[in-house]
Order: C-alpha cells, then structure tokens, then sequence
C-alpha cells in the first residue's frame, strides 16, 4: 500500500491536467500492476515506461520520414480534390446498359478465383505441414519449406499473372494459375502458424496409438485446423475476387480486360458498372463465408 | 511382461529422468506408481512405449526389445501398448466414436484408415468398449460435449479398442472430481482384472494407491526406492518416498 501511495505522488508531480477521474482509473492500474512484484516495483516500472516512448517515437519518425523521402504533400491532397470530385461525376450516372456485356466476364472471373483458390489451397496443404515445427521436426525440410513460401509471397499477384501470360497465353488459364500461386503464399503461411498452436495431446495420443506418420497428420492433425484452415480458404477466396478483376489488366482473363478498356476510353460510367458489379459479388461472397464459417466453428 | 534392464535417461538440460532401473512387470499386474513430482514417475511409464527415450540400457516386453525398434516394428509394439492422459487427449472436435476408433489405425493399411473404411468388427469392438466404460450412448456426440469423467472414459475405451495388452495411466485421474476419480479408477481396475490388461497407473494419492494397488512402485530422485505389495508399503515407506519433510496432511487429505 505505501509503494502504491508514494507511485501516486509522483505521478500527480509529472501531470498536473489530468481529471480526477483519469487518476482514480490509474490508481487501479498502478495498484494491481504492483500486487505481484512486490520487491522490485520501481526497477520493473521505468523501463517498461521509457519502452512505451521510444516505441511512439520510432513509429512516428518513420511515418514522417516515410513521407518526407516520398515527397508526400498534403497541399497537392488539396490541389487533387476537385479531380477526384470531377472524376465521380463522370461515374455517375452510371451506364446501367453495361451490365449485359460485364455478366459473362463477370462469371469468368468468379469461376477463375474459386479454381484458383481450390488449386493453390490444395498445394498449399501438404506445404503448411511441411513448414510446421510441431510436425516436421527436421529443418532439412522444414527451412526449404519455408523459405519457398517466403518466396512466393514476395511475388506481387500481377507479376505472377504476367509470368503466367507469357507461359500459356493471354486468357483465364494464365489468371487461374496466377491466383493459384498467390493463394499458396497466403494459405499456407497462415495455416502453418495454426498448426503450430493446435493442442499437441491428441498428436501424442495418436504416437502412443502406433499410428504411421500420414495416419497421425489425419486423425490429430487435420480435425484440429480443419475450421481455421475453411475460414482461410474463404477469406482468401473474397481476396481473390478482387484480385481477379484486376488480373484482366495485364491479359490474364476475367472482367479486369473490361475494366482496363472503359478506362482507356474515358467511359467512367461504365467503369463505376464493373465497380459496383465486382461489390456485390464480393458482399455476397462475404455473407456466405461467414455463414460457412458459424457453421463450422 | 515388461522388462526394465539398467534403465536410465538423461535429458538434453541435464535433469536425471531415470537411474539405473531394474524391474520386471508381470502380466495382468496393476501397478502403481508413486513419487514426488519431477521424481521420474512419468519418465518411467512413457519411456515403455518410447514417448520418451531413454539414453541407457534397454526395455524388453515380452522378451523383445522396444528400445531397439524402429518404424513398423516401434508402431507394432505400441499397438498393443494403451495409453490414458492427464488430459485426456481426445480430438475434441471428433465424434466419441471416431476417437475410440482411432485406436484401431495400428491394424489397418493408410489407405483403409484414410478413407475411414473400418470393418465391422472394429466398429463393433469400439462400440463395446465404449459399452465396459458405460458411455455407449455418447457415441455419436461430439467429444467436447462430454464431461472430464466422460473424456478420461473415453481415452479408456480408446485403449481397449487398440486391444492393447498394456495399459499405461499418466496420472489419469489428477483432473477429475472424487466422484468421477473412483468410476475411472474402478473402470481401470475391472478391465484389469476381467481381462487381464497389466495396468501401470501413475498416481499422487496415497489413499487410492491403497485402494486399488497390486504392487507399488515408488521413485525419488530417478531412482526406484520402493518395490512392493500393499502390506509392505508402511506409512514409513511413503514418508521415506515423498521425503520426512513432507506435508501427511497434505498427501493423505489431497482427494
């Protein structure tokens, strides 16, 4: 109790503005911190405090800094808002007559991130197994594993795409597998770390069992990440949704073909169709997967 | 029968697991073993089924050697080796009756237990045990829905459906209620002795290790101090296992 009194001075010293009701919330704070740590309140305190401030200092140097280097300027911001406006006149009205001509493309482009996604998460299965440390014990696998994934996640989706453009042409194949890679990269890294937390009872339960290694990934393994890995596969699937639209850009399919030659043409009322169209196939998308989702966990 | 020659672990830190252990385990024997925590008590039961290797000397069962088994041979050996946790180590997500037929996975081709194509006599068996366990009728319920008690019966039934010649208890009742603690305990016991499973159960309550005990084997410090009936294991005895110092208050009143 004294501890906690003479903290309570000294902190009344250091801010005199604060309301009453600010310092009652931080004499509970500092009186329940200092239950456990009886012995040593003071030494535990100070840097804990002085963390906290080179911690706001670092991020706000770098975000000024990052903007200085850039040559971000917020009176071009300014300068740039009547364009926007301008901009958002010619989308409206928009050119609802586009929609006939957007619906097959549209369709493509659903079909190309459901295969994609399908695809890269099947590869990317075998690969988060590969990248857990609760699984593959040996790094001789495991750091490769990784260190493909790493890889595949450097690579933009629009490269990808254009290096899938060049492999098999310009079409839906090249977006399809273009998603797919991207997919993995994102799968797997998030279904490898789920694995790393799963409860490793059932794994031992299943050692002790006499089960080979494939029996053991299957019975303690799988069930336990079954629901993350579903909710990753469809928040990946959303991401590729939009991903795909802007696939058609570089030749890879889908309605970003479309979007790229309204914008050519200056017909911003038909861009704002394919806007609103790509919306509201990933609102639905979006409502689906979270029903899934509820179902499943 | 199990055989423990000049066993003894070291693990990676340091910490002595086992020294130097010498015992043979009869069949159909219940065994109970007691200690300290950190006294080798556990080290001593997963190290017969390898979850936990040991770094000297050799452990025989039936004559044959697991300590030198790999891959197949290691899987065959604890087929028939049942295993029963702390924390039950169900997959809580799974159907009661898929967690008793994992048990099975030992007798069958990947691709057999891949596809989930148990033959009927398995599914049958599982259902048996289940029925021994009276928990029959939980058999299509998810395992997360059932009590502690439930669970703990449910990794028992696992084990008999590994038709498992050994049954080894890591302290299978430390996070169980004293209602649910003696229905476990008595289970253990009736499987024992109906079908003659050599049962070695790690406890830390001297009163149920009075209670349900063959033979007690007592640890300190790695060593193996104590190997006995019932009659011969005095207060004295537990005094000299769990150290003079320690609480009786504390080891007798526990559940």
């Amino acid at each position: 109790m004294e501890k906690s009194l003479i903290g309570m001075k000294c902190w009344e010293e250091n801010s005199m503005k604060c309301t009453e009701a600010l310092k009652r919330c931080f004499k509970k704070l500092r009186t329940r911190k200092k239950k456990p740590y009886i012995n040593n309140t003071e030494a535990l305190k100070r840097p804990a405090k002085t963390k906290k401030i080179v911690t706001a200092i670092l991020i706000i140097t770098i975000i000024i800094s990052s903007g200085y280097e850039t040559g971000a300027d917020f009176s071009k911001l300014i300068a740039g808002i009547p364009q926007m406006g301008v901009l958002i006149m010619e989308m409206f009205p928009p050119d609802w007559t586009y929609i006939s001509v957007i619906v097959e493309p549209l369709k493509e482009t659903l079909r190309m991130a459901i295969l994609g996604t399908t695809i890269g998460g099947l590869i990317a299965i075998p690969l988060a197994l590969f990248s857990a440390s609760n699984i593959t014990k040996t790094g001789i696998i495991r750091y490769p594993a990784r260190f493909i994934l790493n890889l595949i996640r450097t690579i933009p989706d629009l490269l990808f795409a254009s290096i899938f453009v060049a492999i098999f042409g310009i079409g839906p194949v090249a977006g399809i597998m273009a998603l797919a890679g991207f997919s993995i990269g994102i799968i797997a890294k998030l279904a490898y770390e789920a694995i790393e937390t799963i409860d490793n009872g059932p794994l031992e339960a299943m050692t002790a069992v006499g089960a080979n290694k494939i029996q053991w990934i299957y019975y303690a393994v799988l069930p336990q990440i079954l629901p993350q890995f579903v909710s990753y596969f469809l928040y990946t699937l959303e991401i590729n949704v939009r991903a795909a639209a802007v696939l058609g850009l570089v030749g890879a399919g889908g309605i970003g073909l479309y979007l790229n030659r309204t914008l050519g043409l200056f017909r911003y009322d038909q861009t704002s169709v394919i806007i609103i169209a790509t919306l509201l196939a990933v609102i639905i998308i979006d409502g689906l997967s979270t029903v899934l989702r509820e179902k499943l966990l | 029968m199990i055989e423990f020659k000049h066993v003894s672990k070291v693990y990676t830190n340091g910490t002595i697991g086992l020294k130097d252990v010498n015992v043979k385990i009869n069949e159909g024997e219940f065994i109970v073993i007691v200690g300290l925590s950190g006294a080798g008590k556990s080290t001593f039961l997963r190290s017969i089924n390898r979850l936990h290797e040991i770094s000297e000397g050799e452990i025989l069962i039936d004559g044959k050697s697991i300590t030198k088994a790999k891959g197949k041979e290691l899987r065959k050996f604890r087929r028939n080796i049942g295993m029963i946790f702390q924390s039950f180590n169900l997959v809580t997500r799974s159907t009661v009756l898929r967690n008793v037929l994992s048990g099975r996975v030992g007798y069958h081709s990947t691709m057999v237990t891949l596809l989930g194509l148990f033959p009927k006599q398995d599914v049958e068996l599982s259902l048996r045990a289940l029925e021994r366990v009276n928990i029959k009728e939980k058999a299509y319920s998810r395992a997360d829905e059932l009590s502690g008690g439930q669970q703990q019966r449910v990794s028992i039934a696992r084990a008999l459906a590994q038709e498992a010649k050994i049954i080894l208890a890591d302290e299978p009742v430390a996070s169980l209620d004293p209602l649910t603690t003696v229905q476990v305990m008595e289970d253990l016991k009736k499987i024992n002795k109906e079908l003659g499973i050599t049962t070695i159960v790690n406890l830390h309550n001297v009163e149920l290790t009075r209670k349900y005990a063959d033979r007690i084997l007592g640890f300190r410090a790695g060593e193996l101090v104590f190997d006995g009936g019932i009659a011969e294991a005095t207060d004295e005895i537990f005094d000299s296992i769990y150290g003079k110092e320690s609480n009786r208050d504390e080891m007798l009143g526990g559940k």
